[in-house]
């Protein structure tokens, strides 16, 4: 493992997956509160799967997200404390407090946007991508999308296009079981989303997505590819989400302790701390000492979203068009 | 027999009662039921915001659950509305319309003209509306005024639990693709509804309030905040007639042009963007067919021509408030 990344690479992974974790859990609670206005999707159990992928990426890279978007802005680098305070409403949001949980964004930081229309990353993507390959920068595109998005047209149209262009894509398929209820080995027509890859003249590739390093490897032959001209990817990361479609799901429609034991079994934070803890090259106490930071972090981006100000009346009629 | 039941039940009973009358009646759309394949409770949703609960068990093979591909099962729907169902199919938020507009106006909408009067699609299809729920810009759009504008369409906008039911009904048994648009903050609001089954017809406004001093159009939640609106004025002194036109596709045009040759002013309040809305569309209508009438400009009381916000604050200011309604209608009466 540590043979691609060294020792910081490693803290690096960990303090992203981290990151999102605490900030999952801590949406999760301030929403029970009633406090968090609006649709919330989260993230939590799936943080490999961003951080895997977007390890590879450097600023001028672009993103594509969904509904379910914390995770990936966190690993694409958007500032935590931006983010909450979107999430709250608040002026100093990442979007000002027009767009909430579903649709942050930073441009300046690659990241096209959480999304939500289900599917509506694929088509933006194959464009990103075009720009890239007619610059010749070097740059990619990653579409992330899930199981349920996976049978959108969108989707499956954007697949094909980015053939078709040969472009430097990656459409990364975070298969978590389900589309809200609907199990996706009811909604999906083959057996792995990944199948549908050579039916687009693409590779296809499955990866366990609470192994960190399996994500990590697999995005990066991938992104190696489409920097190199190769052309367009699919990678399928299986995978599980820890809490209901949206806050306030009483899921009941999933198995009684499911998330319990993939939490106490498979959860990737815990089995990345194992696997760089057994070598001793990166100790318990470093990855505490993360832990502490990344809370404090946190804690501060809730006090400060709490405190700061809401938008103005004013601005409830700028920033429709560039120009007027 | 009437008893009170929210404006989600009636929408559910009217389902219901059809299917049972009809065995052409289907119902599909994303977890209309809930939980196909997975591993817990099947009927898990009835619907993201629960309105179809209940029917996966009562009417078995009848409720179809999707794949989110909208194009796909809309289409599929208009289809099989080619040849003998009368399906109900639901598109979650009206938003995602963009998704599978094709379908529905290329397709249902032009089937009837295009092929010389010989197709028949009686399709359903039920879509949530609305800001209200700090769902941000992609959840909380109106957009009837979109399915309107389509010749070949019927558009439903019920105001009221009754009318819900009634409209509904009616939306079934009729022979053309009809978009019944549900506000999603009046699932929860309360009124008498007929245990029976009934229909409300198309193209019949009700007047839910009679006055003299001025007419207020209103459409779907826009109608409670006319008539809050209302209530106050009247200890001003001024009478409201308001009047809920129910359908924009057919419009029942006779009954808000007599309202205002008698009253002489005219405020239209729609949820809707105001460019090209049923607003403009309603006092457009009015100026070029009883102009003479008109004793004052016509106020219009709509979102500002910007995206739904998230920010409560501004999701506050965007959609139309019952003061709004209020302070049109006096500068209406006042002006001279
Ligand atoms: C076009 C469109 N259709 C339906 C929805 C409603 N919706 C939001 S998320 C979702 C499920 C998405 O499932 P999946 O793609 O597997 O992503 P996950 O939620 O599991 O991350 C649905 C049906 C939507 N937002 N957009
Ligand atoms: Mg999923």
């Amino acid at each position: 493992m540590s043979k691609t990344l060294n020792r910081e690479g490693l803290l690096e992974a960990y303090r992203t997956m981290r990151t999102i974790r605490e900030f999952e859990e801590r949406v999760h609670t301030d929403f029970a509160t009633g406090e968090i206005p609006g649709f919330v999707h989260l993230y939590a159990g799936e943080e490999a799967s961003a951080t895997g992928v977007c390890m590879h990426l450097k600023g001028k890279d672009c993103i594509a997200s969904t509904h379910r978007g914390h995770g990936h802005c966190i690993a694409k680098g958007v500032d935590p404390i931006e983010m909450m305070a979107e999430i709250w409403g608040k002026s100093t949001g990442s979007c000002k407090g027009k767009g909430g949980s579903m649709h942050i964004a930073d441009l300046s930081k690659g990241m096209l946007g959480a999304n939500g229309i289900v599917g509506g990353g694929g088509p933006l993507i194959c464009g990103t991508a075009l720009a890239s390959k007619m610059r010749g920068d070097k740059t990619v595109g990653i579409c992330f999308f899930g199981d349920g998005a996976s049978n959108q047209g969108t989707i499956l149209e954007a697949m094909n296009l980015a053939t078709v262009w040969s472009l430097p894509a990656v459409f990364v398929a975070e298969n978590n079981g389900y589309a809200e209820t609907t199990s996706s080995s009811w909604s999906v027509s083959c057996d792995n989303i990944a199948d549908r890859a050579s039916a687009f003249g693409m590779p296809g590739v499955i990866v366990d997505g609470f192994d960190f390093f399996a994500v990590y490897e697999a995005a990066g032959e991938a992104i190696k590819r489409a920097r190199e001209g190769g052309g367009p990817t699919l990678v399928e990361v299986k995978v599980s989400r820890y809490y209901g479609h949206f806050e306030g799901d009483q899921q009941t429609y999933r198995a009684d302790g499911e998330v319990k034991k993939l939490r106490e079994e498979k959860d990737c934070l815990m089995q990345f701390r194992r696997h760089v803890t057994a070598d001793g090259e990166i100790s318990n106490a470093d990855l505490d000492a993360i832990d502490s930071e990344v809370l404090a972090l946190i804690n501060e981006s809730v006090v400060r979203a709490k405190a700061d100000p809401k938008p103005e009346a004013a601005d409830l009629l700028t920033d429709v068009y560039v120009s007027y | 027999m009437a008893r009170k039941i929210t404006y989600q039940q009636a929408i559910n009973e009217a389902l219901d009662q059809e299917m049972q009358r009809d065995p052409t009646v289907i119902i599909m759309g994303e977890d209309n039921a809930g939980g196909e394949g997975s591993p817990g409770e099947m009927d898990a949703w009835g619907g993201v915001l629960g309105v179809t609960k209940g029917l996966y068990h009562k009417h078995p093979g009848r409720v179809l659950d999707t794949p989110i591909s909208e194009s796909g099962f809309i289409g599929a729907a208009i289809g099989a509305a080619c040849n003998g169902m009368r399906p109900v199919a639901e598109l979650m938020f009206v938003d995602f319309m963009g998704v599978c507009f094709d379908q529905i106006f290329n397709q249902a909408a032009k089937f009837k003209y295009m092929f010389g009067g010989k197709a028949e699609t009686p399709v359903v299809i039920r879509t949530m509306y609305g800001a209200g729920f700090r769902a941000a810009a992609q959840h909380s759009q109106c957009l009837y005024s979109l399915f309107t504008h389509v010749p070949g369409l019927k558009v439903v906008l019920p105001s009221n639990p009754y009318d819900a039911k009634g409209l509904l009904i009616q939306s079934i048994r009729d022979n053309d693709p009809v978009i019944f648009c549900e506000n999603k903050i009046l699932y929860t609001m309360e009124g008498d509804v007929p245990e029976e089954s009934y229909v409300v017809p198309f193209g019949e406004a009700a007047v839910v309030r009679e006055g003299d001093d001025v007419t207020i159009v209103a459409f779907g939640r826009m109608v409670s905040m006319a008539q809050e609106a209302a209530d106050a004025l009247q200890k001003s002194g001024i009478h409201c007639e308001i009047i809920d036109p129910r359908t924009t596709s057919p419009l029942d045009e006779e009954t808000i042009l007599e309202s205002v040759e008698k009253t002489g002013r005219l405020v239209v309040v729609d949820e809707s963007n105001p460019r090209c809305s049923m607003a403009g569309d309603i006092a457009g209508l009015v100026a070029r067919k009883v102009f003479g009438s008109l004793k004052a400009p016509i106020e219009q009381v709509t979102a500002p021509h910007v995206p739904p916000p998230f920010s409560d604050v501004l999701e506050d200011l965007y959609v139309p408030n019952a003061a709004k309604v209020e302070s049109a209608v006096t500068r209406v009466a006042e002006y001279t």
